[in-house]
């Protein structure tokens, strides 16, 4: 991580941003701030635009209005030359995977480092370290094709987390995966969130991984995922609801739970 | 009445707007090669498979149509005795005109397509979002390499095009015809001059270029799924085609002007 993660500068500050395509308004008047160390999930049913606020972030679309701080620079007002090196503190699992298809799981999860040019030794050792942390080092040599749904997520996020990131951004990373899938990626997660706790934002529509993020922690001695004694919820783990373009929620767990809000209590029930 | 002027001024509005796209995006393309970092590798890579991968095709239709070029031209010539005549017209018709012409065409039905595919799906699936995610502008690390491999191959194609159409004038003057192979070859090479080995190798260039940033330019703004792919496949055929035959007929008429 660079300096500019020691400071208590929130990395991703959004100010008033509404966003719309064609003539129809997606999202507006959207703020809220991640803090270090900080995971924030954005809840929302499905179409009500998360993927486009995570794309925001970092710049893969721009805002109609409204400012995006990331790591205190305002990214609005950058021109996509110079958001190219910004982007690459940051580290995105796309909804899919979005793995190249045509470069195997070495190439994928080493991109980054080889687009720096890094001696090919030091890259084989990352990549093998990445996959290792996701248990997927036996893939090494494979195409995407031949892989899971459920293990191209986790190549995913290998990819994602192999040059320490300053922040992490989740899109949908259990969407369309069977339940015991879904907990193996929730466990990685977590895995990344306690052992090296990058700053993320997590996007979701399924309640139960929500939860699980913010009632479990990652054994470091057990090496899995183990439920936090009852009552207790993990501190840094807060929740974003979006509904119908706007902000209904920024809070705690807690807060989530005991809120009064009609259509909170209608997705939570 | 008013609904279809309504109709017609959205329509050009969205014309104009996809040329301002396409000049924007062509400017970009030409524009990266002065600056970093430079993909030379898929430069490479993109060479092989558009230069290599095309020769079967270019070799069989320049052959073909120097062949074809060479039968009806020497039944036309023998009705004047002209028939000696079969390789300067062959030679002249293969090099200014046709061997860059219907080289581009085969390139571009292959290539253009294929481009157009390929960053397309790349497109809908979010590889293009997630290399920009990774720091890497896809504009160039996709689009220039390919656009300077194919300005670079489709010149080297015709070349290939222009020998293998001349030879297959002589293949069917010698040997269907019965004609003197020295006396083909000879009229073949003195009715050449300067002008139309330059407007020959001229049009490769500017068709290169339009082959490569057509089927670039459709692949990057696919959108609607595996059937838009589909879609910015079938433009990007047409488009480029249609764009090589239009640009043949003003570079022809500009290069008549200079020579």
């Amino acid at each position: 991580m660079t300096d500019s993660m020691t400071n208590s500068a929130p990395p991703v500050v959004f100010e008033h941003v509404s966003i719309g395509f064609e003539g129809t308004p997606v999202l507006e008047d959207i703020s809220f701030h991640v803090n270090p160390g900080e995971t924030r999930i954005l809840l929302g049913p499905a179409g009500v635009g998360k993927s486009v606020l995570l794309k925001l972030t970092t710049g893969l679309i721009r805002v109609d209005s409204g400012r995006i701080l990331l790591f205190g620079e305002d990214i609005t007002a950058l021109s996509e030359a110079q958001l190219l090196p910004l982007r690459t503190r940051t580290g995105m699992v796309f909804q899919e995977g979005a793995l190249f298809d045509s470069l195997t799981i070495r190439d994928n999860v080493g991109y980054q480092l080889m687009e720096r040019h890094l001696p090919v030794d030091e890259v084989d050792e990352r990549v093998r370290e990445a996959l290792r942390f996701v248990e997927l080092e036996h893939t090494y040599d494979m195409l995407p094709a031949s892989l899971s749904g459920g293990m191209r997520r986790r190549v995913a996020i290998a990819r994602a987390i192999i040059d320490k990131p300053d922040f992490l951004l989740y899109d949908s990373p259990t969407g369309g995966l069977d339940p015991v899938t879904s907990t193996t990626i929730d466990e990685l997660i977590i895995k990344e969130r306690d052992v090296y706790q990058t700053p993320s934002l997590l996007v979701t529509h399924r309640l139960q991984d929500a939860f699980t993020m913010a009632t479990h922690r990652f054994s470091v001695t057990q090496k899995k995922m183990v439920a936090l004694p009852k009552g207790e919820i993990n501190a840094m783990t807060s929740f974003l609801v979006l509904h119908d373009r706007k902000l209904v929620f920024d809070g705690s767990t807690e807060a989530l739970v005991a809120s009064e809000n009609p259509f909170i209590k209608e997705f939570l029930a | 009445m008013q609904f279809a002027f309504d109709k017609l001024d959205t329509i050009a509005k969205r014309m104009i707007l996809a040329v301002q796209d396409y000049s924007i995006f062509c400017w970009n393309a030409v524009g990266n090669l002065a600056r970093s970092p430079h993909y030379w590798s898929d430069v490479m890579t993109q060479a092989d498979l558009i230069g290599v991968g095309s020769l079967p095709i270019v070799v069989l239709t320049g052959f073909f149509t120097g062949g074809v070029l060479a039968l009806q031209s020497a039944s036309s010539l023998a009705q004047f005795g002209a028939q000696a005549y079969t390789g300067r017209f062959v030679s002249l018709s293969m090099i200014r005109e046709l061997a860059p012409v219907l080289t581009g065409l085969m390139v571009s039905g292959r290539n253009a397509s294929g481009m157009a595919s390929e960053l397309g799906s790349m497109v809908v699936t979010e590889q293009i979002d997630a290399m920009r995610a990774l720091g890497t502008d896809p504009m160039k690390k996709l689009v220039t390499p390919r656009m300077l491999a194919t300005v670079v191959m489709l010149f080297l194609l015709t070349i290939v095009s222009d020998t293998v159409g001349t030879a297959g004038g002589a293949f069917v003057a010698v040997f269907m015809s019965s004609q003197n192979g020295t006396q083909y070859f000879d009229s073949a090479y003195q009715a050449l001059v300067y002008g139309d080995i330059v407007q020959g190798l001229t049009k490769p260039v500017f068709f290169g270029f339009i082959i490569a940033t057509v089927g670039c330019f459709f692949g990057m703004k696919t959108t609607g799924g595996t059937q838009g792919v589909g879609r910015a496949t079938t433009q990007a055929v047409v488009v480029s085609s249609v764009l090589i035959i239009f640009s043949d007929f003003i570079i022809s008429r500009i290069m008549i002007w200079i020579f």
